[in-house]
């Protein structure tokens, strides 16, 4: 029984930092461009710096 | 002007979406200043996949003092922000230049509503689901305890249960009490009606159970049922946030601006909202008009094949009238407004399109009619268990028991995912080769079409000109080097063939005439067979001349080609047994060219915008479900009104926005989309077909109270998981219309 009172509290708090993380991904809007986020991670971004040519044409 | 070399790498790199030559329009009337930044929302068409993001955030970037650029691929906005003295055309330019269609959002609207809504229904169902795993991680102890756990445990396990429940079902419930409530008050039930009463009654039912210290809870039943359903909700969110979307690209269609001329003919851009009947307007070369106008002074050529379908231009006039639609070719055109923005050609389509949208409005979709059989049969059953239990000498507390039990386990989850699922499976399958879906429920108007109706330039031909003669090359080369300097279709096909390569020196274009320039040293000219003088009797509209000095002219033939994919595409709907018709502004020797060819018996030449609507309701009061594809402006009422309607990707955005689905990829995704939709429609009924089942099983189950909580959660979330994995077949079966 007294483990019990340990364990609950554990699982729930998981739980809720969890649902916690979640909460701030939603109301940060990262769930807002779902399409644009699954081909974002593909983006190349190592460019030079400052980026003076155009040279996106042949991608 | 964009030059042949960039045409090729324009637009999406994947070819998801055809390249946009359009120009773009004058966007510095909607920019925001917020704080000393100047902001600016615009709506890019074409935008397809992260190397497009890439191009577009890199080449915006790339302009001096921009801060910030960030494009949303799912609703296909760019949010632009910058200090300095910018011009907002330059951006707009930038993104223009890439081969994407760009047109200024109007933030005085509000735009966010549907996606706070969709935010707001995802952080429910994150809630939902939080409860759900903990609540099932009690009840699991409760279960499998069962017979060894102590009362007290129990109720202890119990009563942390609800006390997870109770936030929850006051949080995530609110969508379900809300509409149930907002209805009820009206006199009428929806399916949120029995889901609020299920999850109310269940609640209270448990609550009191926990306290008597009684083996049956249904805390975990009734939020997993809020999980599932808020699952159907926010897919269904979704899906119909792509039809705002579309809906705020036709709002941007209305931004456009037109250049006015103040008393001292200074020119201004204005909102075309604000021309009045009588202003003085300056059309410049490439641009399109916004509201009918009639022409002061000024000669040039129009092309007007998006107002009429007609595909030759026409050259103007002084005291022509210029219908909205219409895009000037070679020179500037000075003109008085007819009438407002609100009176012209283009808004009159507009109301067609509202009037059409209503009407497809009342269109009842499956789901909702499996709903209305559904709730009362849910409801009376509850009552009927309740009642009779009662009447049988039960006490009152277990006959309510058995009531709530079975009140829940015929709660509508698998009915609720059976629709979204379904459309949100077959939309994605579509997506991949190319076809976007602009609403949920135009999957089951597509499959219940029977009729089909095509437009004939844009749509069953390329809808611009081809050279049809074979040249010699050096002839090819010295007509090209006049054609690069012209904006003329013939001319732009001319160099199509020709390729990219120098330009003529001096060359000047005469309006309705043709060119004129030196090429090694030798005057050419280019165009009708008036400007060369030849007397040949060979002469139709759409042909060319060049001559080069005294040498014998030379004829150029053009015509509108018909698409690759046409006759076997018309080939398979024939066989699928459906009717099928042309219906076109042009000439009618071309429109029956054009039907011969593919072998379509019924056709119909010089229909204006009227006509064709004319024609659809004909067909639609004979029972006909018409399916309308096009892609013209003068196809846009069509488009609302029809059955069913699909657009070329190519299309004008009005047309876009009018119709239920954008192909690219040619007349071939046709069949695939029915063919894919006729699917879904089976899928969606077997899904409902499982739903019945399913409570076939279940009710008497729960009428006889045997019902427990255990019974009714793998229940429920057997019947969510078999529907659900229905819908995934749609993945892979093979296309057969």
């Amino acid at each position: 029984m007294s483990g019990l009172l340990i364990l609950i509290p554990i699982a729930l708090g998981m739980g809720l930092i969890g649902l916690i993380a979640f909460l701030w991904a939603a109301r940060s809007g990262q769930f807002d461009d779902p399409d644009g986020a699954a081909t974002r991670i593909l983006v190349d971004e190592d460019r030079p710096l400052p980026p003076s040519e155009n040279h996106d044409s042949e991608e | 002007m964009t030059s042949l070399n960039d045409s090729l790498s324009a637009g999406c790199p994947t070819g998801l979406a055809p390249p946009e030559l359009t120009n773009a329009p004058d966007s510095s009337a909607f920019v925001r200043r917020v704080g000393g930044q100047n902001r600016l929302g615009l709506t890019v068409r074409g935008a397809k996949c992260g190397a497009c993001i890439n191009r577009i955030e890199s080449a915006v970037k790339a302009l001096p003092d921009v801060e910030t650029a960030r494009l949303n691929l799912s609703t296909g906005t760019l949010d632009v922000a910058w200090r300095g003295d910018l011009g907002a055309n330059t951006i707009v330019q930038a993104v223009s230049a890439l081969g994407y269609g760009v047109s200024p959002q109007d933030q005085n609207r509000n735009v966010s509503d549907e996606q706070r809504e969709e935010r707001s229904l995802l952080v429910a169902l994150g809630v939902a689901g939080f409860a759900t795993a903990n609540i099932m991680l009690l009840s699991v102890s409760v279960w499998a305890g069962h017979g060894e756990m102590g009362e007290s445990t129990r109720r202890m396990l119990h009563g942390i249960s609800g006390l997870i429940a109770f936030p929850t079902i006051l949080f995530s419930g609110r969508v379900f009490f809300r509409s149930a409530w907002s209805v009820l008050k009206r006199g009428h039930a929806n399916m949120d009606v029995p889901i609020s009463l299920a999850v109310t009654i269940a609640f209270c039912v448990s609550v009191s159970e926990t306290l008597r210290g009684g083996e049956h809870a249904y805390f975990d039943a009734t939020v997993m049922l809020l999980f599932f359903l808020l699952i159907g909700r926010f897919l269904d969110a979704r899906v119909r946030r792509k039809a705002y979307v579309s809906a705020r690209e036709l709002a941007a269609m209305a931004n456009r601006t037109v250049t006015r001329l103040g008393e001292g003919g200074e020119a201004r851009s204005v909102r075309a909202s604000e021309i009045q009947p009588g202003d003085r307007i300056l059309l410049s070369p490439g641009e399109c008009a916004v509201v009918d106008m009639k022409i002061d002074s000024g000669l040039s050529e129009v092309d007007d094949s998006l107002v009429t379908g007609e595909s030759v231009p026409r050259t103007t006039f002084v005291g022509m009238s210029l219908l909205a639609g219409t895009v000037n070719l070679s020179q500037p055109l000075q003109g008085r407004a007819i009438g407002a923005a609100s009176d012209s050609l283009l808004s009159d389509i507009a109301r067609m399109l509202d009037a059409g949208e209503q009407r497809r409005s009342t269109y009842r979709k499956i789901a909702d009619r499996a709903v209305s059989l559904y709730v009362p049969f849910v409801h009376t059953s509850a009552l009927l268990a309740f009642l009779g239990w009662l009447m049988a000498g039960l006490g009152a507390n277990e006959a309510l028991l058995i009531g709530v039990s079975t009140l829940i386990i015929t709660c509508p989850c698998a009915l609720a995912l059976a629709a979204p699922v379904t459309q949100v499976v077959a939309s994605g399958r579509l997506f991949r080769s190319g076809t976007f879906l602009k609403s949920g429920d135009a999957l089951e108007r597509l499959a219940q079409c029977d009729y089909v109706i095509f437009d004939k330039t844009g749509t069953l031909t390329l809808g611009t000109p081809r050279l049809v003669d074979e040249i010699a090359p050096d002839v090819l080369d010295d007509a090209a080097q006049l054609a690069r300097a012209s904006r003329h279709p013939f001319s732009r096909a001319l160099v199509e063939i020709a390729g990219p390569g120098p330009i003529a020196s001096g060359v000047r274009e005469f309006p309705g005439l043709g060119l004129e320039g030196l090429i090694d040293g030798v005057t050419c000219r280019l165009g009708s067979a008036e400007w060369i003088g030849t007397d040949q009797s060979d002469i139709t509209s759409s042909s060319l001349w060049f001559s080069k000095g005294d040498e014998q002219p030379i004829q150029f033939h053009f015509a509108d080609h018909i698409l690759d994919d046409a006759i076997e595409t018309i080939r398979t709907l024939k066989r699928a047994g459906y009717g099928m018709e042309v219906l076109s502004g042009d000439r009618e020797e071309a429109v029956r060219d054009v039907a011969e060819t593919l072998g379509i018996a019924n056709w119909r030449a010089k229909s204006s915008p009227r006509d064709k609507v004319q024609r659809l309701e004909e067909l639609q009061a004979k029972g006909h479900r018409v399916l309308m594809v096009g892609d013209g402006l003068n196809d846009a009422g069509a488009l609302a009104l029809a059955h069913a309607s699909v657009t070329p990707g190519g299309a004008m955005d009005i047309s876009r926005s009018a119709s239920d689905a954008v192909y690219s990829g040619g007349l071939a995704s046709l069949p695939r989309l029915i063919s894919v939709a006729k699917q879904a429609r089976v899928v969606m009924l077997q899904n409902f077909g499982f739903a019945a089942a399913y409570n076939l099983v279940a009710v008497p189950i729960a009428i006889s109270g045997h019902a427990t909580p255990l019974v009714a959660a793998i229940a429920m979330s057997a019947s969510s998981i078999l529907v659900s994995l229905n819908a995934l077949r749609l993945n892979t079966m093979p296309e057969r219309l």
